[in-house]
């Protein structure tokens, strides 16, 4: 399939001539295809979120080039605000954006600077609010009396409702209890799939890549360090320990496990899949008898 | 884009100048600032600017940032040259005589001596803020200004106000600069548009702005409360300002180049 965003040679110096000048983005080359739900991770600093700010032309690159859809973004920086519209872009705590009357309009924000008409932009509002939960009532209240996990909804709630063709979110679920955690992520797994659309999630917990991802990218030192599917990079567990990275619990057991010796595979990042295997492998130890688990 | 603004424009750094006490530096600028007035002739005012451009090399303070200070003066500059240039009256014959303008030498003297002392002037309030962080200045203020809370004038919470404001637009800066992109990657447009256009686009930035500003405060307010804050009466410094050796050393070199800038009126006319 065709590449939806690419990068060419990015690099991104801050303050360039400055003696603080710091280069956080080097040489990066990184293409997502078309309906892909990529994970990006690495540690504080390596350059994720310096990466992503570039997929919409917010920040502009010091060399190399961005494309999205096949097209430079910055060919023509008059027409910056079309590819705006088409990777919608969640950034960290969006929560902090908001600023209309009322949900409704704050959702409405963004598919109206798109120049839509009413009908139009009253749908796009609406099936945004049923993708990330929020019920009809709180489209009327105001979004300064909602709670903390229900502002993010709201926020995110606003790029989707521009229907982008990729969704960037840079750590959606920063700072939510574990259920709002799962309920955020598997509200924007359901619109990857629903709607066909690109994801790009950046997250620290690797148990979130691991259980909504298909591919993950591992950002280190402002460079890609790996870019590959889910099971290819959490096989090479070792290496992300080196990074200075986790990885998923599940698999820190399975990395003891075949420590001591035991014959298990490598890439085992999911519970569910952690249960197969392990049912599996007493299986065979039983000599084909009857596993509990 | 926002991070083109500087405000305080303190430029770090560990030379000498950077070191010294900051009361003195203050006490200093005041003095420099005073004897630059005194001055009355081109060899003072030389060697004036020497003085200050000796104290900028030993800071090693990039000439480019200096230009930048006194680029936003520059019209007042011009503007004192220029009305002195035409209305310094003169004896003998004017240089240029059109309509009703006469320049004589004596203006050309003048507006040049007038601009360069601006310029000195600026570039040596300059050396003060380059030199010196904003917190520590304001600590020096309030060290400096102590003697008039004997006269009820609030002078630790003017201090700690000012303080606190400084402290916090690095990162209200900050803060915009993310909302303004929060919303610019709704398609907010920012800087095009009719004036009206422009104004209406500020609205989604400035709600959040304030919002945050306000949940800042009383956070920080929490945080202090929590902490026993209650003033001024009897609080003690982490860092305390000690007058040492450099600031001896300073305080002797300074008073005596003063001491000679001031001399100057004996060994030449003045030029006014």
């Amino acid at each position: 399939m065709a590449a939806i965003i690419e990068t060419k040679g990015l690099t991104h110096i801050y303050n360039p001539g400055m003696p603080d000048a710091t280069v956080a983005l080097d040489k990066v080359d990184f293409a997502v295809e078309e309906g892909d739900f990529v994970g990006i991770i690495g540690s504080t600093g390596s350059g994720k979120s310096t990466l992503i700010t570039h997929f919409n032309g917010i920040l502009k690159p010091t060399e190399g080039q961005v494309l999205v859809d096949g097209q430079d973004i910055w060919a023509k920086p008059a027409d910056i605000r079309k590819f705006r519209f088409m990777v919608g872009l969640v950034f960290q705590y969006p929560e902090y954006q908001l600023f209309e009357e009322t949900v409704y309009k704050d959702i409405a924000f963004g598919p109206k600077n798109m120049g839509l008409d009413e009908a139009e932009i009253d749908r796009r509002v609406k099936s945004a609010a049923r993708f990330v939960g929020l019920k009809d009532e709180y489209l009327e209240r105001s979004p300064f009396e909602l709670s903390g996990g229900q502002k993010r909804r709201v926020a995110i709630a606003g790029v989707m409702a521009m229907e982008p063709k990729i969704l960037v979110l840079d750590e959606p679920a920063a700072g939510l209890d574990p259920e709002g955690r799962e309920m955020i992520l598997s509200q924007v797994k359901r619109f990857h799939k629903e709607t066909g659309t690109t994801v790009i999630l950046v997250s620290h917990s690797m148990e979130d890549i691991a259980k909504y991802a298909d591919k993950v990218l591992v950002m280190d030192q402002r460079r890609i360090a790996m870019y590959d599917t889910v099971e290819k990079v959490f096989a090479r567990a070792d290496e992300l320990l080196e990074l200075g990275l986790s990885v998923p619990q599940v698999t820190k057991v399975f990395l003891r496990l075949r420590a001591m010796g035991l014959d298990l595979p490598q890439d085992v990042y999911t519970v569910p899949y952690a249960v197969r295997t392990i049912q599996a492998a007493l299986a065979k130890k039983n000599g084909g008898g009857e596993a509990t688990c | 884009m926002l991070k083109d603004i500087t405000i305080g424009q303190h430029f770090p750094g560990n030379s000498a100048v950077h070191r010294c006490d900051p009361r003195l530096k203050i006490l200093l600028v005041i003095a420099y600032i005073v004897i630059l007035f005194t001055v009355t002739n081109f060899l003072g005012l030389a060697l004036s600017i020497l003085l200050l451009a000796g104290l900028y090399l030993m800071a090693r303070i990039p000439l480019k940032l200096i230009l930048k200070s006194l680029k936003p003066i520059m019209p007042i500059v011009v503007f004192t040259a220029v009305l002195n240039l035409f209305f310094m009256g003169g004896e003998g014959d004017p240089l240029v005589a059109f309509w009703v303008f006469r320049i004589y030498k004596e203006g050309v003297a003048y507006a040049i001596f007038m601009a360069v002392r601006i310029v000195a002037l600026i570039a040596g309030t300059s050396l003060l803020t380059y030199t010196t962080s904003p917190i520590v200045l304001t600590d020096a203020i309030e060290r400096l200004l102590r003697p008039f809370a004997k006269l009820h004038l609030p002078v630790h919470e003017l201090a700690m106000m000012m303080t606190i404001a400084l402290r916090f637009i690095p990162t209200l800066i900050e803060e915009t600069d993310k909302i303004m992109n929060a919303q610019k990657a709704r398609g907010a447009m920012l800087d095009s548009g009719s004036l009206s256009d422009r104004v209406k686009a500020m609205v989604p930035i400035l709600i959040p702005l304030f919002i945050s500003a306000f949940r800042r405060a009383d956070e920080l307010a929490m945080a202090m409360e929590c902490r026993c804050y209650r003033g001024g009466e009897g609080r003690t410094r982490l860092k305390v300002l000690r007058f040492g050796a450099l600031d001896w050393v300073a305080l002797v070199v300074c008073t005596l180049a003063f001491a000679a800038l001031w001399a100057t009126r004996f060994l030449m006319p003045g030029v006014l």
